[in-house]
């Protein structure tokens, strides 16, 4: 049992803490902000050809660098942290993700090669539009035509859905009210209209698809080992622990701007650090934080157990929703925290307390939140 | 990071899960469950002849090196001890402050007449410890110790007066540490000596604390002239504070797992009750059952990383744990919370007058303890504001 950091891993966290912290400041981020893409193409395009970050987890037998759920795990920590616009997370936590685990060795062979290449990002579409994060949510149908596979359907909170190029959507037999399969296809496939939702979090995108009539060849079905519905199940538990990281990550960077805040301003000729109200707040920050970072390391390491076929994996289910619940209430607790600890200054446009405090609300929802993922919990234990 | 322990640590927890399952029978059946926190007073004796029953399978003091008579075992292998005796359901441990407290400081700051004179009886189960460092001023302000102790030439002794509170099985025990003055100008945590005192003695009285349970686990002690030889002085007279502090080091160890699981089977308690009287269908109780569960999980990993955490290398605590005292003792008082309101209206009803607590209202009562003793919640939050995010100290006062 090692339950810490190795030194490459360490590395490889410190790396990306210093190269983000360069190209992912508030100017930046607000830059990014203000496109309708969302994000930086130019930086994107850095981060695929110097960094490596969208093959980090892919095996080397597709062209990745063949590193783990872990490094994955570190990495949107940091990005958390420094609130990164990029499609990252859709097209590594969620593309990369579905492949690894739902696509066949042909198919594997076809798409994460493109991926890693960094030409090509991708995401996740299965929601039909409800509070539901499960096989439940796709309303999506598909049938067979000849050779072909005919998708008809709609999704909403696809994250960067009308910027990706691939995209991996969950569709349910035309008929058939259970069985989910799931399917790749290039965005631009006639009868897929795609449009921006704006939202309240600017800081990262969401899309709405429609699908009309689309006609894809049966090659596109994702036909690994699993079954569709055990496929999803795992890919959006995968996807949660990565949004978990990245909730740590942004927990701890309004934490350390708390402190620093506090340690700064002045009032009654002592700083307001100084004041037991603020600290013992600042304490509990503090306690959230680092409950929130052992439950993400933790599944983590499940995580990559579940990659690797290894038993542990099990627990895949159980250590997504400790996470994502704790995770979850954490950060926006902490950044409500920290706007109330900044004061007026916490409420403008111009400090970027607002813009953690909005990723808060919505990495919150997105996957499902704390009750949502506490109801889960308790159906394993009480049912 | 790796998860899984090595295929030799799964072999030691077979073999401790068998011993236990073999040893743990017969006369000590019915101490199963028992003498946990909130249970301390019950069993003592019988107890005390389990830890003798532990001693001669070589189970007590696991931790220790093997030059002081302990198993020498790993990290990993103490973390699977701790887990399997309460997984085992085996009783709270009468020497737990020995093999504990005691025993790390002996080895780290005593003689060797000292340790050749009480590790022994810590080793084979015949001796036990109390902690002599609470008192009536000194709670929170613990370096407010007033109880002094002054060396008398003609004896050769020091004397001992003052009295602690809130001393743990005092009752029971052969011996206590205590921290006293030992220079009478001295203030805070200058001048304190760290002593090791026999219990059966003229000087001392020990006086039970009527608890909100009803019961008596801690005491009141009275030192009136107590004697100490001059050879039970750990470190010298002034250095008391240092060894009193390092000792609170051993406090948070591997045994934080062992807590945990017996954590585990009053929420597995509480979670059958729930199953059986129907609460588990109250959605508020299902999101109240998820959430413990969901923090006592977590507590474990951060366990984890505690233990296997890189050393911050000035011997401060990692901020993992630097919270987990707030943490833990939240956690449980939250359970007891949520045990009554599984149990409804039948919390209140207790097994027999006059005042005979079931399990869980006797936890739930009991509890309260948690976010107080060992720092208060409040302290802790002083701790974790100063030590981890370095912001300023507490002003002290004038009185």
């Amino acid at each position: 049992m090692e339950f810490a950091f190795t030194q490459e891993q360490e590395m490889i966290r410190d790396t990306a803490a210093s190269f983000l912290a360069q190209v992912s400041d508030s100017a930046a981020v607000r830059a990014a902000m203000a496109t309708e893409t969302g994000y930086d193409p130019a930086l994107w395009s850095r981060i695929c050809t110097q960094m490596y970050w969208q093959a980090i987890h892919v095996p080397e037998a597709y062209g990745g660098m063949g590193l783990g759920y872990v490094e994955v795990v570190a990495m949107m920590e940091q990005m958390g942290k420094h609130l990164l616009c990029s499609p990252f997370f859709s097209t590594v936590c969620m593309g990369v993700n579905a492949l690894l685990i739902a696509a066949n060795d042909e198919q594997k062979a076809q798409w994460l090669p493109t991926i890693c290449e960094g030409n090509t990002t991708a995401t996740l579409a299965f929601n039909g539009g409800v509070n539901r994060w499960d096989t439940t949510a796709v309303t999506a149908t598909w049938r067979k035509e000849g050779d072909n596979i005919v998708l008809n359907g709609s999704y909403r909170y696809v994250i960067d859905g009308h910027t990706a190029d691939l995209l991996i959507v969950a569709a349910r037999q035309e008929g058939e009210s259970s069985d989910i399969a799931l399917f790749v296809l290039p965005a631009q496939t006639p009868g897929v209209t795609r449009a921006w939702l704006p939202t309240m979090d600017q800081a990262r995108r969401q899309a709405s698809i429609a699908l009309q009539e689309v006609t894809v060849e049966t090659a596109a079905m994702l036909s690994g080992a699993d079954s569709g519905n055990a496929a999803l199940t795992r890919i959006v538990d995968l996807a949660a622990i990565a949004l978990a990281a990245e909730q740590v990550g942004g927990s701890q960077q309004m934490l350390d701007a708390t402190v620093a805040y506090t340690s700064e301003r002045v009032q009654f000729n002592r700083t307001i650090a100084s004041y037991q109200a603020v600290k013992h707040k600042a304490a509990d920050m503090m306690l959230q934080v680092e409950v929130a970072r052992s439950a993400v390391y933790y599944a983590a390491c499940v995580a990559q157990e579940a990659l690797s076929g290894s038993t542990l994996g099990a627990e895949l289910p159980e250590a997504a929703s400790v996470a994502k619940s704790y995770c979850s209430d954490a950060y926006f607790a902490v950044a409500g925290d920290a706007l109330q600890l900044f004061g007026g200054v916490g409420f403008t446009w111009e400090y970027d307390v607002h813009l953690y405090f909005k990723r808060a609300k919505s990495s919150e929802h997105m996957l499902g939140n704390g009750a949502y993922h506490r109801e889960r919990l308790a159906a394993m234990l009480l049912d | 990071m790796k998860l899984s322990f090595s295929a030799e640590d799964e072999q030691f927890r077979q073999e401790v899960a068998s011993w236990l399952r073999d040893n743990l029978s017969g006369e000590f059946e019915k101490l199963k469950g028992r003498g946990g926190p909130g249970d301390e007073h019950s069993f003592p004796q019988e107890r005390k002849v389990w830890e003798q029953k532990l001693a001669q399978g070589k189970w007590t003091c696991v931790g220790w090196p093997q030059a002081y008579g302990g198993r020498g075992c790993s990290i990993e292998q103490q973390v699977i001890f701790f887990e399997e005796y309460a997984r085992a359901r085996a009783p709270g441990r009468m020497g737990h402050i020995g093999e504990g407290l005691t025993g790390p400081t002996l080895i780290a700051y005593g003689t060797q007449a000292q340790r050749d004179k009480y590790l022994p009886g810590i080793l084979d189960g015949t001796q036990f410890w109390c902690q002599g460092y609470s008192e009536p001023g000194a709670g929170s302000d613990l370096a407010n110790v007033k109880t002094r102790a002054a060396f008398d030439q003609a004896s050769g002794k020091w004397r001992i007066n003052g009295q602690k509170v809130w001393t743990s099985l005092a009752h029971e025990s052969d011996y206590c540490f205590v921290i006293a003055r030992t220079d009478p100008g001295s203030v805070g945590h200058k001048g304190l000596g760290f002593f090791l005192v026999e219990m059966d003695q003229p000087g001392i009285q020990v006086r039970p604390i009527e608890q909100i349970t009803g019961t008596s686990e801690f005491n009141e002690v009275f030192f009136d002239d107590a004697e100490c030889s001059s050879e039970d002085i750990v470190g010298e007279p002034g250095e008391g504070w240092k060894v009193a502090m390092g000792l609170l080091g051993f406090e948070r160890g591997v045994s934080t797992l062992g807590q945990q699981m017996l954590f585990q089977n009053e929420f597995d308690e509480v979670v059958r009750l729930a199953r059986s009287n129907g609460a588990a269908s109250d959605p508020v109780i299902r999101q109240r059952i998820a959430r413990a569960h969901t923090e006592l999980k977590i507590m474990r990993y951060n366990s984890m990383r505690m233990l296997s955490g890189q050393s911050t290398g000035d011997g401060s605590l990692q901020k993992e744990a630097l919270i987990y005292k707030l943490f833990w003792a939240t956690w449980h008082r939250s359970l007891g919370e949520l045990a009554m309101d599984v149990m409804g209206p039948e919390c209140e009803i207790l097994d027999a007058p006059p005042y005979a607590l079931n399990r869980l209202q006797s936890m739930y009562l009991f509890v309260r303890a948690d976010t107080i003793y060992g720092g208060t919640n409040q302290i802790q939050r002083n701790i974790i504001a100063e030590r981890g995010l370095g912001m300023p100290k507490e002003p002290r006062g004038t009185l």
